[in-house]
């Protein structure tokens, strides 16, 4: 079952599950303007007070006393424009860093990714590769995402400005905008961008959303989708979907100007991983610059095991 | 020519004629195709690209083989009527509107196809209202309309002397006519005019080349910029533009021999031309050959990693088949059969021209398929269909009609238009008295 309200606040949610975490949702009071309990909206609606007060902070700065009754869930994210999208989140530079010693296909990013973005079926965002780069070598697996490239060869060749950098580093797409000729697809040299075939099969709540190049959602007919680092879920301060997906830690997210990377449980210093942990990037010779770092598959936790065939690298 | 031809024989000989029999059935083949493909787009537009077979790997598949042909082919028309014109080739003359038809039918057809290709065609104004100059696509967008411009004023001004004879020679207050009077009332035939005439002309045919070359390097360049195995290459330029010149010489030696046969142009077409154009296309079919030993063989003897992939599915794998056959037939056998005298008879010299044509097609074919289905990484975790890919009855009845549609263009412009120049030709004839005299 498609788990909603958890990547877009589609319906208001019971009030309960909210008023768990209204202490720290003051942005709610924003949301709450369409039914604004310091207007006569609230009495129009005949809600009775509890007597219970909460603490908000306003717009203003102020602390302020409310009733428990008259709050409200947001029905949405305090939403951003469409250039404000494109501009990116300020003074941010995000980084991921893969630890391949540590995985074991278990596909869990896979599956919360597809799940989150209504990626069609036959279609992933997230790839876990079998990998063997040379006939005596060793095989690992290689989950990839997109590299979000500080050179992206895709942006490069958009002839309509629908797929961007911005400033954070995330390279992403305004489905509103494509046109669907499909050239950032060959141009991609790491095969992460998907085009939507057929018409995407999404719930009729989501489809009625507009469309927002944070969640990729929802998706369009006719144009490119691929990972975009879930923005949306850092404008919340939360970590993308297959970070908090993986049981052992496989990803790592963090933003390269605090040199700070967490999968969730630990968190560290990005720099010193790498150094420590001789990080890499994919396909450096090629100059797009990843900001998907990856740690070799060393000391493993796991044996590779593979029911399929191992494929080469290519 | 034979001297005893005057001017006015020349005019009955090539004035435009009524279909007959077989110029009807032939329109209503390629009316029929036409539509047929029309049908398949409208289900692509309704449907979506899935009713196409391309998949996330094979991304692109024959809509962008087939622009690539196209844009080939109409190279052509600067060969024969810009190059040969300032190289000033006697011969040229019967075949440079056949050339320039044939660029300017399949340059527009180029454009059309390529819309075909875009998975939201409605949004094609967001190449104008969101243009990013440093996309390829951009330039493609750029030289493609200058080139279909130049293209058709190269039609046109040489067409400009002729239309006085056209007028004079149609049914009065008739449909035809009031084309020629709406294209040409303003020609008197004035020696001023001639003189403009000339100088545009002379001005366009250098202009040409360079815009002629720059289309079909750029289309080049949608496959050069990017990173893929089999695309990535410097050679790529002029490897395309060596490709375009054979298959348009191949299409010419086909058009001169149908036009010749359909309408008894033997006194116009002659062996001659058959024998010297068969020539070019020997010299074409070297120079291409040449640049594909260079596309395929020197990669193969370093056998990079990620080109092992391409290299083998194409000499020896899925591919090899095709591959081959499309070597053998566009090159190597043009090359051997038309260095004989008898191979280039206008009959041996046509089929070698279907050849060529046929060969070069499946050649864009295997520029483009092949280095889709070889990534960089495995392809790996989608269903078995997405690992292959072979186009959909949409997608053959699309590309077949923009074929019959190329071929719509030019035989309805023939049915209008006379397709050996008559004005031309009568001066040329004249010249050549004066010169025996």
């Amino acid at each position: 079952m498609v788990d909603l309200p958890k990547i877009i606040p589609l319906t208001q949610n019971p009030r309960r599950n909210f008023l768990k975490g209204a202490g720290v949702l003051l942005a709610g009071i924003a949301g709450c303007t369409s039914k604004d309990p310091f207007t006569t909206e609230a009495k129009k609606e005949q809600v009775q007070p509890s007597g219970e007060m909460v603490k908000l902070l306003s717009t203003t700065g102020e602390i302020i006393e409310v009733d428990k009754a008259f709050l409200k869930p947001t029905e949405e994210i305090p939403s951003i424009t469409h250039m404000a999208e494109r501009m990116g989140i300020e003074g941010k530079k995000f980084v991921m860093v893969i630890d391949l010693s540590r995985c074991r296909n278990l596909k869990k990013c896979q599956e919360s990714c597809n799940h989150a973005h209504f990626v069609s079926d036959h279609q992933n965002w997230i790839k876990v590769y079998p990998m063997k780069d040379g006939e005596h070598t060793a095989p690992y697996w290689q989950p990839t995402t997109c590299m979000h490239c500080e050179d992206p060869p895709c942006v490069k060749v958009c002839p309509v400005d629908a797929t961007f950098k911005r400033q954070d580093g995330i390279v992403g797409i305004d489905a509103d905008r494509c046109i669907g000729c499909r050239f950032c697809m060959a141009a991609c040299p790491y095969s992460t961008r998907v085009f939507n075939w057929d018409k995407p099969i999404v719930p009729a709540e989501v489809m009625a959303k507009e469309y927002s190049s944070e969640t990729s959602c929802p998706p369009k007919i006719g144009t490119v989708s691929k990972c975009d680092f879930c923005p949306d879920m850092a404008r919340k301060g939360e970590l993308p979907h297959c970070v908090s997906a993986c049981p052992n830690g496989v990803f790592f997210f963090g933003d390269m100007n605090e040199d700070t990377v967490t999968n969730g449980s630990e968190t560290v210093r990005f720099s010193e991983l790498i150094r420590d942990r001789s990080g890499y990037r994919l396909m450096e010779e090629l100059g797009t610059k990843p900001s998907v770092y990856y740690l070799p598959p060393v000391d493993r936790l796991f044996p590779f095991k593979n029911e399929g065939k191992t494929e080469d690298h290519v | 020519m034979s001297a005893h031809v005057n001017s006015s024989r020349i005019t009955t000989d090539l004035l435009p004629q009524k279909f007959g029999t077989a110029g009807r059935i032939w329109t209503g083949l390629l009316l029929g195709l036409c539509l047929l493909g029309l049908y398949g787009y409208y289900r692509q537009v309704t449907l979506g690209l899935v009713v196409t077979n391309m998949r996330d790997y094979a991304s692109w598949g024959i809509y962008i083989s087939n622009f690539v042909f196209f844009v080939a082919i109409s190279l052509v028309g600067s060969l024969i009527t810009a190059i040969f014109r300032l190289a000033q080739v006697e011969w040229r003359t019967p075949l440079t509107r056949i050339s320039e038809i044939i660029a300017v039918s399949a340059i527009l057809f180029a454009s059309i196809i390529i819309v075909v290709d875009m998975g939201r065609p409605e949004r094609f104004t967001h190449l104008f209202l969101y243009s990013r100059l440093q996309s390829p696509i951009m330039w493609d967008v750029i030289v493609i309309t200058t080139y279909l411009t130049i293209s058709l004023l190269f039609l046109y001004f040489p067409l400009l002397p002729d239309l006085p004879i056209l007028i004079k020679n149609s049914k009065e207050g008739s449909f035809q006519q009031k084309i020629y009077k709406f294209l040409g009332s303003f020609w008197k035939g004035t020696a001023a005019q001639f003189r403009i005439n000339e100088n545009a002309v002379r001005i366009i045919s250098v202009m040409i080349i360079p815009v002629a070359l720059g289309v079909h390097t750029i289309t080049s360049w949608l496959f050069a910029t990017t990173y893929r195995p089999g695309w990535d290459s410097t050679n790529f330029g002029a490897y395309f533009v060596a490709g375009a010149f054979l298959v348009g010489a191949g299409a010419v030696l086909v058009a001169m021999y149908v036009f010749r046969r359909a309408y008894k142009l033997e006194t116009y077409i002659t062996e001659k031309h058959f024998d010297n154009m068969s020539k070019i296309v020997v010299l074409l079919a070297l120079v291409y050959l040449y640049f594909n030993i260079n596309e395929y063989l020197v990669p193969a003897y370093k056998m990079k990693t990620s080109e092992e992939h391409h290299l083998r599915s194409l000499f020896t794998g899925h591919f090899a088949r095709l591959f081959w056959t499309a070597i053998i037939t566009s090159m190597i056998v043009p090359i051997v059969v038309l260095l004989f005298p008898k191979g280039r008879k206008p009959f041996p010299a046509f089929l070698i021209g279907i050849l060529v044509v046929v060969g070069s097609w499946f050649k864009r074919y295997l520029i483009v398929t092949p280095t889709m289905l070889s990534p960089f990484l495995p392809m790996y975790d989608v269903p078995d269909s997405y690992k292959f890919y072979f186009p959909s009855w949409e997608e053959w009845a699309i590309s077949t009609g923009s074929l019959a549609g190329v071929l719509l263009i030019i035989t309805i412009f023939t049915r209008l238009f006379p397709i050996i120049p008559i004005h031309e030709t009568i001066e040329e004839m004249e010249k050549n008295k004066f010169e025996k005299v």
